[in-house]
């Protein structure tokens, strides 16, 4: 069986989900689906992992708490103790409170680009990177379904046609991959 | 599909479809722009330049050009510097605030907001550093290594902390707008057929796909970007105040002061949103997303925080007179009725008494008297800042050194530049950009649009009928 991509368009986000269900009831694999808004409950019909870029968030977060407080305490206690109105900076702790307003801020700062960067990096959307979506309808009101055909060889590819026609495409496009 | 009670007003008005959405808010940007639109700009440009011209003679002449004197060191410029910050805080407060709550009609507005803040947060960043005077070592006030001097900048600073919490803001709610634009562009981008158009906005969308890991990852990061963005809508003007409330001054030594700026902040920051939107809505047709029901939200929104400011004010007198301090008991009653009285005044009945009018169904559905109520509040809250920081400041301990604050051309000259170069950005970001969230907007068609809602409850007509309630 040559190696195939199926690209199945939709006008309506309900058949596309209804159209998935009924082909991973039956054991096919959907390898993706390309819409113009977040659809919601699709990740779980076609086997989409949770996403783990909050946990990163926390990590960058928790770096920007760390780096905050080691840059604060070098700077005020260590290099440059500043005595200002008899209140001297000669230690950390009885001069934490001040510096948590700055701690805070940086903690948010960190976990935000950080996150930020991961996800566009993630995304593979960075300034300049070519478009990938199958159609350019797709970012309009058209939903695409992506099935290769080499995730699903368990299947005949009769069969699978049949499959895919009773889910009541729209449009539907094939590519070899070579 | 999240369905929604029947009898909740729909909020996309009229027949639209998907394909409606995307041609409704990108017809604008592809059609030549009207007449009024360079008019606009024009005029914009002009005060714009007038303004940066008032910058460079100030920085050329230096900062005495300004009114201020020896008693009252402080006073247009911080004015401005607030008011442009508190604006700034309406855009990430309904982004993210009302993404926390789920509130679907924050669609109708959030995208312009966002981009609102932006610029605002711009215009009050200047004014800390042509205050200044010497704005090329604005950098000095980032704590760099030591070749400067053996001196780090100071930690314990409410100043300082105002550096790292705008410069935080300004950034966090650059990427919060950005990380929203990416699939419009694409959107635009898979759509005009200008070759120079579709060079720009192909860079703009970042290559953005919209494939099912991709809009995970979406929602996921905008969810984090709302929790992170909330606490720091709140941190931000809660450290503006004690720039105020950490000092010696009576008068602004309260420990009100955070609560009460934050909620002046989204108190203005919502006033300025209606401003602009209700001018929006009608240049590019949009009356089907921003109708009554949207504009009446806002106005709860302004019921709410500007009754929180009244007794905020109140509260403060209250204080003042009950503390037995002398000195705060003067600053205060010296407010309300020392040279002064005229601002304070205005401060009160444009933020006190006016939005205490919006109790009525009538006046708070009304389209006309919501715009002009929101050019009442942002002058309220003009006079507010003024109030609190020259009232203050003109009296000081020593009557021989009390003095009145006369602003010179050039205070006028710059913060009506910051208008004007206010105003050139908002043209350009409305010409250019996607000024309502497309694919978001998508998302909520099916479960609160009127022809949906139609379909699965009330019959054809029925919103026509009750939409104007």
């Amino acid at each position: 069986m040559a190696d195939k991509v199926i690209f199945a368009m939709y006008d309506d986000d309900d058949k596309l989900m209804d159209g998935a269900k009924h082909l991973v009831s039956n054991d096919v694999k959907v390898s993706d689906v390309y819409s113009p808004m977040p659809l919601h409950g699709i990740d779980s019909i076609i086997g989409v992992e949770p996403t783990r870029l909050a946990i990163t968030a926390f990590m960058y977060g928790i770096t920007g708490v760390m780096l905050a407080i080691i840059g604060i305490r070098y700077m005020m206690i260590v290099d440059w103790p500043m005595n200002i109105g008899g209140k001297p900076n000669f230690s950390l702790k009885e001069n934490m409170l001040s510096f948590v307003p700055i701690f805070f801020e940086f903690t948010v700062l960190c976990a935000a680009h950080g996150m930020a960067i991961t996800y566009l990096i993630r995304n593979k959307t960075l300034p300049g990177m070519p478009p990938r979506n199958p159609d350019p309808r797709t970012t309009d009101d058209k939903f695409v379904m992506e099935i290769k055909t080499s995730e699903n060889t368990h299947i005949k590819e009769s069969v699978l046609s049949k499959l895919i026609k009773d889910t009541g495409f729209l449009e539907i496009e094939e590519k070899s991959i070579l | 599909m999240h369905k929604e009670s029947d009898i909740r007003l729909p909020l996309i008005l009229g027949d639209k479809s998907y394909k409606d959405i995307t041609d409704d808010i990108i017809r604008p940007i592809e059609a030549n722009p009207p007449k009024t639109w360079y008019i606009l700009l024009m005029i914009s440009i002009v005060i714009a330049l007038w303004g940066i011209g008032c910058i460079v003679y100030l920085l050329g002449t230096g900062v005495g050009s300004w009114g201020l004197n020896k008693t009252v060191g402080w006073a247009w410029d911080i004015t401005n510097f607030v008011w442009w910050v508190g604006i700034g805080h309406a855009g990430t407060l309904i982004s993210a605030v009302l993404l926390l709550f789920r509130q679907k009609w924050r669609f109708a507005i959030n995208r312009a907001a966002e981009a609102m803040t932006i610029f605002a947060v711009f215009m009050a960043g200047l004014f800390p550093l042509i205050h200044m005077g010497r704005l090329w070592l604005g950098y000095w006030v980032f704590p760099l290594p030591n070749q400067f001097g053996s001196l780090w900048v100071n930690f314990n600073s409410p100043l300082l902390w105002d550096v790292f919490a705008i410069s935080t803001y300004l950034s966090v709610s650059l990427v919060f707008w950005y990380i929203g634009l990416i699939p419009d562009f694409a959107t635009i981008r898979d759509r005009v057929t200008k070759p120079i158009y579709k060079k720009v906005y192909r860079v703009l969308s970042f290559g953005w796909t919209g494939d099912a890991k991709a809009w995970n990852r979406f929602e996921q990061v905008s969810l984090v970007l709302a929790g992170l963005a909330t606490p720091l809508v709140f941190s931000v003007h809660s450290i503006v105040s004690f720039d105020f409330a950490t000092s010696v001054i009576p008068g602004w030594h309260t420990t009100i002061f955070p609560p009460y700026f934050v909620s002046g902040a989204v108190f203005s920051g919502f006033a300025m949103v209606q401003t602009l939107m209700l001018i929006l809505r009608k240049a590019y047709k949009l009356e089907a997303y921003l109708h009554v029901k949207h504009v009446e939200y806002m106005n709860i929104v302004i019921i709410v925080t500007g009754s929180i400011v009244g007794v905020a004010y109140i509260t403060e007198l209250f204080v003042s007179w009950y503390s037995g301090v002398e000195y705060e008991s003067y600053a205060f009653l010296n407010r309300a009725t020392g040279p002064y009285w005229w601002s304070y005044w205005a401060m009160m009945t444009c933020n006190v008494i006016s939005p205490q009018l919006f109790w009525f169904k009538k006046l708070r559905t009304s389209l006309m008297f919501s715009f002009f109520m929101s050019i009442i509040i942002n002058i309220g809250m003009w006079f507010e800042r003024f109030v609190i920081i020259v009232t203050s400041l003109h009296r000081d301990y020593v009557p021989s050194s009390w003095t009145y604050f006369h602003p010179t051309w050039v205070d006028i000259g710059v913060y009506m530049g910051t208008i004007g170069i206010f105003f050139v950005f908002y043209l350009l970001f409305s010409r250019y950009f996607p000024v309502l969230p497309i694919a978001e907007l998508k998302t909520i068609l099916k479960s609160s649009g009127k022809n949906y809602k139609e379909g699965y409850g009330k019959g054809k007509g029925y919103w026509d009928k009750h939409s104007a309630h």
